[in-house]
């Protein structure tokens, strides 16, 4: 029960306090690398470069008001917040963050990822829906096109995949990769993914949802308090979690040569998505949804299913 | 005290114009008005008004495309209007002439008793603004006018502020209170009912949405609000609401002396710092007949370029960050930053020195004050380069601003666009080179231009601008004049060090100049310089006395922010952004 395995209480307790606690130091990592990228210090005050800061937001963002406006739907209002945190936690339940690190080894890995981004759409519809605010209204509009659309892409582009491991099983994935890492056969697939992710996400350039120059904070406007924490939050859980996804799928998770234990080469590979998606967020612009969906729709669909076909046609022609 | 000699008479602009109008008017011609600035001044009764404006428009040589400004006089209290016509409220329309590149104004008597004239918004688009304010501030009906409501002033306003008999300070009226009754009037009216703003609830196929963007909204740069009548995102109708900025601007150019006003009008356009004390002084200068040493020009014209720099910088930020863009806006603020520690090492502040002085500059230049600039013009030049290739090359935001917002030529001059926003149109036209003022004559640059009229052309443009402001600053740098920062002239205030502490007769004057300020000879001038939003011209009034009689403001963004529903309506709440952002526009520049 206390051992390091996959679905013991101590790996899935120490998974999920890692998980969060990586999802807290984030911003205070993403902060302080925009302000190293835009001339600027960033947080530096509270602790030790600053590190410290995460907590004394949470501190406040603990003892704030747990104002819900009188206009909303309350239980609705509650609930929406509380669906996204625990759909991207629980995503992680299938994640194989090592041979011996995971919550479960489920043989629906992907299928099960899938299912949970789905959804995490709700949370936003319910969350805009029972605000009963016009921007917010509009911020769950775009954000149920938005992510309805882009699990589309995001389904079709993981098939490639799922077709040269012949698994759903992310573990399985993984030890496929031994011999070399899906990014070269698939790497049209990647792409898609990575795009897709990002959206799926809601960070800019696809925080269409939450533009805030557009409708102020989109869908959570009205939010305030640990309820806005908690959408905060999962905004960063999901960037690890999109992150650990790449490397799982694309990179070959934990494979790494044997100076380094497998999770550290995990959190190497992820690490760097991370940054990368900080990194994209300080250089580019947002596009219009319109120009996000007729994207999608247009240019992402028949590219993934150009990717499918082209995979299923190699690997039937050389079985 | 000297009595300042009467300013020599300017040209006045289009002599053959003015004849024929004379023939042509005959005894529909109540008066014809010397002023000291040289545009053409005639006075005619209101039922000959429209007939005359449309001449003017439609048929003269040269036309007059452009309603620059409609404003108001209260006249009722004034000395000094030899010549003139019995006038209680007087009516001024100018017009400006692109292909002409003169002005041309036309005054229009009325009575107190009845204060109405025809509305000309049939001639210009422009025109409704215009008389909405001025029936806000003085009460003068425009007849035919479809919604002659408060534009500035809060609905429940009582009075119009500008007349002579309305108070200027809060301490000479009865103090503020707020009772349940009043209260609820006041609530009554911030109602939105989308009838009395030209809105319909629903069409045959859809109901609509009303949101209401600002007046606190992250991209309506400052108190702005703008009603949108929204079916989906796209934008079916928009209906700007302003004044939520005013703060009577130029009823306190009409309490203040004319020198304690100078800082008053850096904050009108705040981004613009000394520059807007430019055409104020300027027109002092012109009515005192000051005429300003060269170097005190051309430190005028160095700040003035550092101040359009700063303010492009801001405007080239904020509209990468209107679109979308994270990093943009603080990149620039750092370069604003090194600017804004140059002019506070000259004039000992950052964004609103009010720095300028009727007849000159407050101090000369520091010592070395060249080193610092030198630093600038070295490191500048790159950096715009690199926000080329992150902001005007980037492909996401070429296709969120091209084709977005477009008007042209025609439609600029009909809605009273100028600036960049008249460049982007394709017209090449810059108060610097068309009527170079304080010695833009001297100095080596081109206007840029764009063909499309759009979003991206119009940021693109003051992109450009920068660089020419660099190479002017470069210029006053290189071949700054010797001599005076101030002028001689006694009526300079406060008199320069040396002119001061003489004998009897320097004491005195410098002891009335500072206390009761310089006594400007009556007169009437109005100057226009190219600020960083567009013209911005200062119409004064005097009457002989030591402070204005009527101080007009005419700022660009007024007009730019009244033709937003005419290029948004059909886009999307996101285009309308972008709009909103390639305007370049502060609120305080529109209400003033």
């Amino acid at each position: 029960m206390f051992v390091l395995e996959v679905g013991s209480v101590l790996t899935i307790g120490l998974i999920l306090a890692v998980v969060i606690v990586v999802a807290a130091m984030l911003i205070w990592v993403e902060r302080r690398l925009l302000s190293f990228w835009q001339e600027r210090l960033g947080p530096n005050r509270v602790g030790w470069f600053g590190l410290l800061q995460v907590v004394a937001d949470m501190i406040k963002i603990f003892t704030k008001e747990d104002w819900i406006p009188p206009f909303a739907d309350r239980f609705s209002f509650v609930i929406a917040p509380a669906i996204i945190m625990s759909v991207v936690l629980l995503s992680f339940a299938v994640i194989p963050f090592a041979p011996n690190i995971g919550v479960v080894d489920s043989n629906v890995g992907v299928l099960f990822i899938l299912a949970m981004a789905s959804l995490g759409a709700y949370s936003v519809m319910l969350g805009g829906l029972s605000s009963d605010n016009k921007y917010a209204l509009l911020g769950s509009l775009r954000a149920a096109a938005q992510m309805v659309s882009y699990e589309v892409f995001m389904g079709i582009s993981l098939l490639g995949v799922v077709a040269l491991s012949g698994s759903f099983n992310l573990r399985v994935i993984v030890e496929a990769q031994a011999d070399g890492w899906y990014v070269i056969p698939q790497f049209a697939g990647f792409v898609i993914f990575l795009i897709a992710g990002i959206a799926e996400s809601h960070r800019l350039p696809f925080d269409i949802p939450e533009a805030e120059q557009e409708i102020c904070s989109g869908y959570h406007t009205e939010y305030s308090g640990m309820k806005f924490g908690m959408f905060f939050v999962a905004e960063y859980i999901g960037l690890v979690l999109v992150s650990s996804l790449i490397t799982v799928l694309f990179f070959g998770g934990w494979l790494g040569p044997s100076f380094l234990p497998p999770i550290i080469w995990f959190a190497i590979k992820s690490s760097m998505f991370i940054a990368f998606f900080i990194l994209l967020r300080a250089a580019i612009p947002r596009p219009r949804y319109d120009q996000l969906m007729n994207y999608g729709w247009l240019f992402l669909l028949p590219v993934s299913l150009l990717n499918l076909l082209v995979t299923g046609a190699i690997i039937l022609s050389t079985q | 005290m000297q009595v300042a000699q009467q300013a020599a008479p300017v040209a006045i602009q289009n002599p053959q114009l003015l004849a024929r109008l004379r023939q042509d008017l005959g005894d529909r011609l109540l008066a014809e008005q010397q002023t000291c600035d040289g545009i053409p001044t005639l006075w005619v009764d209101r039922v000959h008004l429209k007939d005359l404006l449309r001449t003017l428009k439609d048929d003269s040589s040269p036309r007059f495309e452009m309603l620059f400004d409609v404003t108001a006089i209260d006249e009722r209290l004034r000395t000094h209007r030899q010549g003139q016509p019995a006038s209680e409220f007087t009516v001024v329309y100018h017009l400006m002439s692109f292909s002409g590149n003169c002005d041309f104004r036309i005054k229009v008597p009325l009575q107190d008793a009845d204060l109405s004239l025809p509305s000309v918004i049939e001639l210009w688009s422009s025109a409704n603004w215009y008389e909405r304010e001025t029936w806000d501030m003085f009460g003068i009906k425009f007849e035919g006018h479809p919604n002659l409501t408060r534009i500035v002033l809060p609905p429940t306003w009582k009075g119009h502020a500008l007349r002579k008999e309305h108070p200027a300070r809060a301490t000479e009226m009865e103090p503020f209170s707020l009772d349940d009754e009043q209260t609820a009037i006041e609530q009554e009216a911030l109602l939105f009912k989308p009838e009395d703003w030209g809105m319909q609830r629903k069409s045959d196929t859809s109901e609509f949405m009303f949101l209401n963007l600002g007046p606190n909204h992250p991209s309506v740069h400052g108190a702005f609000r703008i009603a949108l009548q929204l079916d989906g995102e796209i934008v079916v109708d928009s209906v700007p609401d302003i004044g939520y900025h005013h703060r009577g601007a130029e009823k306190m150019g009409e309490r203040q002396s004319w020198h304690t006003f100078i800082p008053y009008t850096d904050r009108i356009d705040y981004l613009g710092g000394v520059m807007n004390n430019l055409p104020y002084v300027m027109a002092v200068e012109q009515m005192a007949g000051i005429i300003v040493p060269p170097r005190a020009q051309t430190i005028r014209v160095m700040l003035a370029e550092m101040f359009r720099l700063c303010s492009h910088l801001l405007f080239y930020g904020t509209f990468a960050q209107d679109v979308g863009q994270l990093s943009p806006i603080f990149y620039m603020f750092v370069e604003r930053e090194r600017i804004f520690n140059i002019i506070e090492s000259i004039c000992g502040a950052r964004m609103h020195p009010g720095w300028f002085r009727i007849g000159g500059v407050a101090q000369d230049l520091p010592n070395g004050w060249e080193t610092r600039i030198k630093e600038l013009l070295d490191f500048m030049p790159e950096r715009l380069d690199d926000y080329d290739g992150m902001v005007l090359n980037n492909g996401i935001l070429k296709r969120r601003t091209q084709g977005i917002g477009v008007y042209n030529t025609e439609q600029a001059f009909d809605w009273g666009v100028t600036g960049a926003g008249l460049r982007a149109t394709g017209l090449e036209w810059d108060f610097r080179k068309q009527r170079p003022y304080s010695g833009y004559e001297n100095f080596d640059f081109d206007v840029p231009i764009a063909v499309n009229g759009d979003c991206y052309d119009r940021c693109a443009i003051r992109v450009e601008e920068m660089r020419q402001s660099l190479r002017i600053i470069k210029q006053c740098m290189d071949n700054m004049p010797g001599g005076h920062y101030k002028s001689d002239h006694p009526l300079t205030t406060p008199p320069r060090r040396e002119k001061t502490l003489q004998d009897i007769e320097t004491l005195i004057n410098h002891f009335l100049s500072v206390s009761w300020g310089p006594v400007i000879p009556p007169s009437e001038a109005t100057v226009a310089i190219e600020a960083t939003k567009g013209i911005n011209s200062y119409y004064l009034v005097s009457d002989g006395s030591t402070n204005s009689y009527r101080t007009r403001i005419r700022t660009p963004s007024f007009a730019h922010l009244q033709m937003i529903p005419a290029i948004s309506n059909g886009f999307m709440v996101a285009d309308l952004v972008a709009i909103i952002a390639s305007i370049d526009f502060v609120m305080a520049d529109v209400d003033r």
